[in-house]
């Protein structure tokens, strides 16, 4: 079998971080997948969020989806300076728990459409959602920062990998 | 180059079943990837026919909210049975031969951590009951996951030709 779902990179946090990047992302796949398992310094809304590339310019939208184990609900944000991709489980969960975020980029690599990002966000201590995200570039994917709401630390034992994926 | 989209095991019922077991889950793996599709012989109605999958058989320490559109509402619910799939069809609600799908992703089966996973499920249906479910899950439980206990929610069984694979996905 070809392997068509390929690791890049992953990272696992020693120690709390202010953001996570993945740098020098290959242009050689199809589509990226990032696979987060995160906590953050937030008792709050506990989102984490993305900056392809690292440009924080407010020009990024995206549309959620999200049950809160009450009530559904939809929104949106525009002229964002992050993409959001997911929840991270906030400081008033017990000590161990983590939230689990399936991000997808697609076509990543190409230098003529904007891209992209569809995320699905599982705190089972708080939302779940599904999220498109839009990075209006024509810029390749080369890199991807990571950060939780209000820029709180992602704290210790958060782990990320990002998988590349083949057409062919 | 290394395959790290694994097929671990695979099951596809020959008759009906009560329960599946996905036992002596390796621990080389970095995450867990379940898919089924699947159908019960329940005949009576649920609103969402999820399957239930139990880390270790164990039947406490779970948390679920799913959020789920049925083609005419959404709406938004907690559980505590299992791990959640919202993926299963019905002898009395769902067509004929139409059975439920749905995936599970369990990151770091293997740690320390309580299990966060993520679940995605649909019924489609040519009659009035259909959905598409979202899911959050978490088992609050430290233990490796050595094995996943399928049910149908509410009881039943699985039918014939029910499948079911498990992946593991390695991150180096």
């Amino acid at each position: 079998m070809a392997s068509t779902y390929t690791p890049i990179a992953t990272q696992t946090l020693a120690s709390d971080a202010a953001s996570v990047t993945f740098s020098s992302i290959p242009s050689t796949y199809t589509d990226l997948v990032l696979i987060a398992n995160t906590r953050i310094n937030q008792s709050g809304s506990s989102e984490i969020y993305c900056a392809p590339n690292g440009v924080t310019t407010a020009n990024k939208g995206f549309t959620y989806l999200l049950g809160n184990g009450t009530s559904a609900s939809s929104g949106r944000a525009s002229n964002d300076s992050y993409i959001r991709i997911g929840n991270g489980a906030g400081t008033s969960t017990a000590s161990g728990t983590f939230a689990t975020s399936v991000v997808n980029f697609m076509n990543y690599a190409n230098t003529t459409t904007y891209k992209t990002i569809l995320s699905r966000g599982s705190d089972a201590t708080n939302a779940v959602e599904a999220i498109v995200g839009l990075f209006p570039s024509t810029s390749a994917i080369s890199s991807i920062t990571i950060v939780g709401n209000g820029l709180v630390n992602i704290l210790t034992g958060s782990t990320f990998t990002l998988y590349g994926i083949k057409a062919a | 180059m290394a395959d790290t989209y694994t097929l671990i095991s695979s099951q596809t019922l020959s008759g009906s079943a009560s329960s599946v077991t996905f036992s002596s889950i390796p621990q080389t793996y970095t995450d867990l990837l379940l898919v089924a599709s699947a159908r019960t012989d329940r005949s009576y109605f649920l609103l969402v026919d999820s399957i239930l999958v139990q880390p270790n058989a164990s039947a406490t320490g779970y948390t679920t909210r799913n959020l789920l559109g049925t083609g005419s509402a959404t709406q938004s619910n907690t559980d505590t049975a299992a791990l959640q799939l919202s993926a299963g069809a019905t002898t009395s609600n769902e067509t004929a031969n139409t059975f439920g799908n749905g995936s599970c992703y369990i990151p770091n089966y293997t740690g320390s951590a309580y299990k966060s996973a993520s679940l995605d499920g649909v019924g489609e249906n040519n009659a009035t009951e259909a959905w598409a479910g979202f899911t959050a899950s978490l088992w609050s439980n430290t233990a490796a996951i050595t094995s996943l206990k399928l049910l149908p929610y509410g009881g039943a069984n699985f039918v014939q030709y029910s499948t079911f694979y498990l992946y593991g996905i390695k991150n180096s």
